[in-house]
């Protein structure tokens, strides 16, 4: 049957179009019901006994939510417990108007067979499709639409059981719609209603997004925000240039404060400070905002006071208290920067955030503050009833609004993740917090790995160069299972050397397109935590199939250079290979080979002629000016029992690591040239852009305060300089200045040839560069091992990787992954740092002052690469006199000064008062300043070991 | 405003169909009594009309005339209220002079021209109302049009549009499809020995994906040819019940 479906619509430029369009009305869509024998629906979805126990509904049904319900109330739907849900394309249509994250997650559970999620084409069936009638509006039509389609499910479905017990519920909490529904004889219910009849599930009731009108009676009545501007006016307020739109960052340290990045090209202001609760004006971290200047005589400069929300209550009566301090901080009209305020949120970015529950002090109260982990997140207002068992655990809770007149955002609880301070709760926080994706994989993307057993094939022998001869090695960590390297090196018969650089050949068997490819490009990189790893390949690839272990048959992608003594290269050659490695070494063994001198044997041989070739490569890297930098980094010793650290030590470099580390790095480098020359326009590669100047102005001071001097005009300057940067007293302070110089760094970054112009890698002093040599572990290198073997006829390409936009998005995704996998782990090393002090008790250590704040000084200790800041203001007691010097950096305490790299001596304890952020606490034990520091702990605590595994 | 979702994942595109099925095709042939043959054809939306006329001298220039075959000389043209916003200029525009020029190839390869040296075989082609695939709706209606004046062809002319969206091959786009960014494809087919009369796409599309987008319209042309088929006997019965009277 054809309906034409007429509407008119507006032009860009103004016009009025008149558009027809045509409509087809089927009937052969099906309702997709495991009982239904007249729909000929070869794999139906929904189920015959769809069983959610409830009071209100005792018989089998299906739900039919409406679209406000799947907007609001998604976090229910999405529970494993809710099955067998018609979604109407009507519904899934308007929701895809209205908000694209709903979409995408609606969309993810309508894939998951679990859920008997199943979508019914209304629009298209020819009995359910109504017209709009006249006079009737759009939202009303879909409301008939959603009503007629539940209309004919009741029917179609007593039709087809004879009057059985299945029945369709309809979910809508708009009351118009729910008493038209009620009159056309369907059931209907609210979806509070019907959440909270379910039987055995209370914690989804707690889930319920709180709607518009339950809110009003949670506040007071009193306006604590200003209003937010509508849309329209702040659309044409942006094209006037009154207001500036960008994204916010709240500061991690102080509460009342945050900026926003101006995205705006060419703008000739880039950030804007805002100061304040009004300013602010419920801005949430990463919400894209309009925000107005303030007049010049109100800007004011970023503050360096730390300030935390702590405040025990939701009453609003300290708060001016605080701003007041905030005010009264004297500051230079140098360092202002331009202040506005936040006039209206243009995107919300919210996601649903882990922390804890603070209860309130009423004990049957219902409404409790909950802290994200994350401190540029306000807390967040929940309603729960089970409050008593939830304290102490990691939760996560989305946020629903934020009234104007409600000091926190309202929001509502989504999930339990466990014990607070539980190992694996945390390693889940922080994956969560990180959005690092650790879900097993699922049967889809396994399905796509080789069968077991594998081996390999003939037509693979024919294509491939045969290696299995050569004495190649493999040099790793120790414990390492996903072995994505191989050396070796021999003498050829022209004298020249020949070296090989043999990487697994990951992209063999995760083909281009497939859910296996798709699930590595989302997760971009394997993230290594302590004692876990997440991969980004499943593990029969990442441990077995492409690790290169050594005496068994493993295909490769080998890289071959033939050198001379003097490391030139004569020739290179790429191929794809089989390798049979001879042996896996850890740095510390290939360590040994080298220097025992009665070992002699092919590979020991090879190995040294390895190392031989990498000091003069290094030699003539470190010329160019690569930059050898230091960052304190530590390895734990976990108990092989328990998983708790017993004890750290910092990492120590041998010859041999930066034997593997040349070899990788020629390797990159001589890929990433390949596979430019052959695609100029869509290449990955990665680069490392040089930091502005003004970066290193920490660095040049701090050089200063020991009469130094630091160049930084070129890589090769700095290096140089570094490395002069040197005094006889102090052996430790040439590594504290290369910490220093690593901060000034920008972030390396992976992009596409045909966007960018400027490839050149800073740190390593190469004008170009790529990944090539851990495709187990990176996703960046499996492009690039396509690239390759497209390059060299070795393998075929395919659409997406000739797309230079499609790979640029791509390589968003992966620095993305790439940063955050580093955040995460980093925070994996602090909660592990803490599990080590936990159990340590108190210790005195010495350290050297990093930086220097207005109220603070930040202090590592070089024993355990830790870092920790020392603060000179309390709460509870009275401030010593403090004298900032931004010129030093210089803080006068008292009578004693601080200065950048002075060695003080602290207390380290773990500070547990707050379960949520547990942290390192330090105190000064010397100098000794009265009031400030504290006396030396009278014995050294025993270590003790704790009682229980927590 | 998110894009209009060309493919739903239940397969649907947006006026209903599944991905391989054509619009609705309607056609008329002896639309007119004076011309020597007419069809009007409606493939959804799209409405076209054809006239034929034929084969007769050739007018004009005597150099015209070709020694060995007819001349076939095609005008394509769209009605000012073919389109949402009315249109300016009918005809005689860059891309009425190429929509011209590429009918005139398709039939020239369909028409059994050697049949009539030294003539002309005139076709005109209107669109009444545009809603995507104009091509294939023109050479569809001039094909019945060639039929009704009775000029021997070697088989029906089909043509059929079909674009890539997704990864999934659509036959017979309507213009929300045709303007919503895909690669799309027109081609003419001779359905009974397969021959490809006329191929054309100006976007981009991966090797790889080519045959399937040829595979698609092919079937749809194939589609097509059997409609048309039906429509021809059905014209036929109507015309000998008349004349047998």
């Amino acid at each position: 049957m054809l309906k034409s479906k007429t509407f008119v619509k507006k032009t860009r430029s103004g016009g009025v179009l008149k558009i027809v369009r045509e409509h087809y009305l089927r009937d052969d869509i099906w309702c997709g019901s495991e009982v239904c024998k007249e729909c000929k629906d070869e794999a139906p979805v929904l189920q015959e006994d769809a069983c959610i126990e409830s009071n209100l509904c005792s018989y089998p049904h299906y739900l039919i939510p409406d679209t406000n319900v799947v907007l609001h109330q998604l976090d229910i739907l999405v529970d494993p417990l809710i099955t067998n849900v018609v979604i109407l394309q009507t519904v899934l249509q308007e929701v895809r108007h209205r908000s694209p994250t709903v979409y995408k997650r609606i969309k993810d559970a309508i894939h998951e067979k679990d859920k008997h999620f199943y979508t019914f084409t209304n629009e298209h069936h020819r009995e359910t499709f109504i017209e709009r009638e006249q006079g009737e509006s759009a939202n009303d039509r879909n409301d008939r639409a959603i009503r007629v389609a539940a209309k004919w499910y009741t029917d179609h479905l007593a039709k087809v059981t004879d009057g059985g017990p299945l029945k369709v519920v309809l979910l809508t909490n708009d009351r118009a719609n729910k008493e038209k529904a009620e009159q056309c004889g369907l059931i209907v219910y609210r979806c509070e209603e019907y959440i909270k009849s379910l039987i055995g599930n209370p914690e989804l009731v707690d889930r319920l997004a709180l709607t518009a009108d339950d809110q009003n009676e949670v506040t007071g009545s009193k306006l604590l925000f200003p209003e937010h501007l509508p849309l329209s006016r702040i659309q044409t307020g942006i094209k006037n240039g009154t207001f500036l739109q960008g994204t916010f960052h709240a500061n991690r340290d102080n509460y009342l404060e945050g900026t926003v990045f101006i995205h705006r090209e060419g703008a000739d202001i880039n950030e804007v400070l805002l100061r304040g609760f009004q300013n602010l004006n419920r801005a949430v971290h990463q919400d894209v905002v309009a925000v107005e200047l303030l007049p010049k005589e109100h800007w004011v400069a970023p503050s360096s006071v730390v300030l935390l929300d702590d405040s025990p209550n939701d009453e609003d009566a300290e708060e001016d208290e605080t701003e007041n301090k905030l005010k009264s901080e004297a500051s230079e009209s140098s360092a202002l920067k331009p202040t506005g305020r936040v006039v209206g949120v243009i995107k919300r970015n919210w996601r649903p955030f882990c922390g804890m529950l603070s209860q309130s002090q009423i004990k049957e109260a219902t409404r409790h503050l909950f802290t994200p982990a994350d401190r540029r997140i306000p807390r967040i207002r929940i309603e729960t009833r089970q409050a008593a068992t939830l304290v102490g655990q990691r939760i996560m809770v989305a946020i629903d609004g934020w009234p104007k007149n409600s000091r926190y955002p309202n929001g509502h609880f989504v999930k339990n993740l466990g014990t607070a301070g539980d190992k694996e709760t945390e390693t889940e926080v922080l994956l969560l917090e990180h959005d690092v994706p650790h879900q097993p994989f699922s049967q889809a993307v396994l399905s796509f790995l080789p069968k077991m057993p594998w081996s390999i094939t003939e037509e693979e022998l024919k294509v491939r160069a045969d290696l299995r001869h050569l004495f190649v090695c493999s040099v790793d960590p120790p414990g390492c299972t996903d072995i994505d390297d191989a050396l070796h090196c021999r003498e050829l018969e022209n004298g020249n050397l020949e070296v090989g650089v043999h990487i697994a050949d990951v992209s063999h068997f995760i083909r281009p397109g497939n859910a296996l490819d798709q699930e590595a490009a989302s997760r971009g990189t394997t993230v290594y935590l302590c004692g876990k790893r997440i991969d980004m390949v499943p593990e029969l690839l990442s441990s077995n199939l492409c690790s290169l272990r050594s005496n068994v048959e493993r295909l490769a992608f080998s890289c071959i250079w033939e050198m001379n003594h003097k490391a030139e290269i004569i020739k290179n050659h790429f191929t794809k290979s089989i390798i049979n490695s001879k042996a896996s070494l850890t740095y510390a063994e290939a360590q040994m080979r080298i220097d025992d001198t009665t070992m002699n044997d092919d590979i020991t041989k090879s190995l040294r002629g390895l190392n031989k070739l990498a000091k003069i490569l290094k030699g003539r890297r470190i010329d160019k000016g690569a930059l050898t930098l230091s960052s304190p980094e530590v390895r734990f010793h976990i108990d092989s029992e328990t998983h708790d650290p017993i004890d750290l030590q910092t990492k120590e470099l041998m010859e041999t690591n930066s034997m593997v580390e040349e070899f990788m790095l020629l390797a990159n480098i001589s890929v990433a040239q390949k596979i430019y020359d052959e695609f100029s326009e869509c290449a990955l590669l990665r680069k490392h852009p040089a930091p502005p100047p003004s970066n290193y102005d920490i660095l040049i001071k701090a050089a200063k305060s020991k009469d130094l001097e630091i160049h930084t005009d070129s890589a090769k300057a700095l290096a140089d300089s570094l490395n002069n940067a040197t005094t006889e007293s102090f052996p430790y302070f040439n590594t504290l200045l290369r910490i220093l110089a690593t901060r000034c760094m920008m972030q390396a970054v992976y992009f596409c040839s045909g966007m960018d112009n400027d490839f050149h890698h800073y740190g390593l002093a190469s004008p170009i560069y790529t990944h090539f040599t851990s495709p187990i572990r990176r996703y960046s290198d499996i492009i690039v091992h396509r690239l390759l073997a497209v390059a060299i006829n070795a393998d075929s390409t395919y659409p997406d990787l000739m797309d230079k936009h499609k790979q640029s998005a791509l390589c968003s995704n992966l620095n993305y992954r790439h940063k955050m996998a580093q955040y995460a782990q980093r925070a994996s090393v602090a909660f592990h740092t803490q599990l080590f002090f936990k159990n340590k008790g108190i210790i005195n250590e010495e350290g050297f002052i990093l930086f220097v704040r207005k109220n603070a000084i930040i202090i590592l200790i070089p024993k355990f690469g830790l870092e920790g800041t020392v603060f000179f203001e309390n709460k509870d007691k009275p401030s010593p006199h403090l004298n900032f010097d931004s010129e030093g950096p210089t803080l006068k305490v008292e009578e004693h000064t601080f200065h950048i790299f002075d060695k003080v001596k602290v207390t380290i304890s773990l500070d547990a008062s707050n379960l949520q952020h547990q942290r390192i606490r330090m105190a000064l034990i010397e100098p000794v300043i009265p009031g400030v520091s504290v006396p030396v702990p009278e014995s050294e605590p025993v270590a003790k070991k704790p009682k229980l595994d927590r | 405003m998110a894009g209009l979702e060309l493919l739903s994942d239940q397969g649907y595109r947006l006026d209903g169909r599944k991905a391989p099925e054509l619009r609705k095709v309607q056609a008329r042939m002896s639309v007119f009594a004076q011309a020597d043959g007419s069809a009007y054809l409606e493939q959804g939306n799209t409405k076209a009309l054809a006239v034929v006329y034929g084969p007769h001298e050739t007018r004009g220039s005597r150099s015209k005339s070709l020694h060995d075959r007819a001349v076939i000389n095609c005008q394509y043209s769209m009605a000012t209220f073919s389109t949402a916003e009315r249109k300016r200029r009918p005809h005689g525009d860059r891309k009425s002079s190429e929509m011209s020029l590429h009918l005139k190839q398709t039939f020239e390869a369909a028409v059994l021209t050697e049949l009539y040296p030294r003539s002309q075989i005139d076709i005109y082609v209107k669109i009444l109302q545009a809603d995507g695939g104009n091509y294939s709706a023109c050479v569809n209606a001039a094909t019945l049009a060639l039929v009704d004046a009775g000029i021997p062809m070697r088989d029906y002319v089909c043509a059929c549009s079909a674009g890539f969206v997704e990864d999934t091959a659509l036959a017979d786009l309507c213009h929300a499809e045709e303007s919503g960014g895909g690669t799309a494809l027109a081609l003419a087919l001779l359905p009974r020995s397969g021959n490809i009369a006329l191929l054309q796409m100006d976007a981009r599309l991966h090797q790889d994906h080519l045959d399937a987008l040829m595979e698609a319209a092919i079937t749809a042309c194939k589609g097509l040819s059997k409609v048309l088929d039906g429509v021809v006997r059905q014209h036929l019965e109507e015309v000998s019940v008349l004349t047998s009277d």
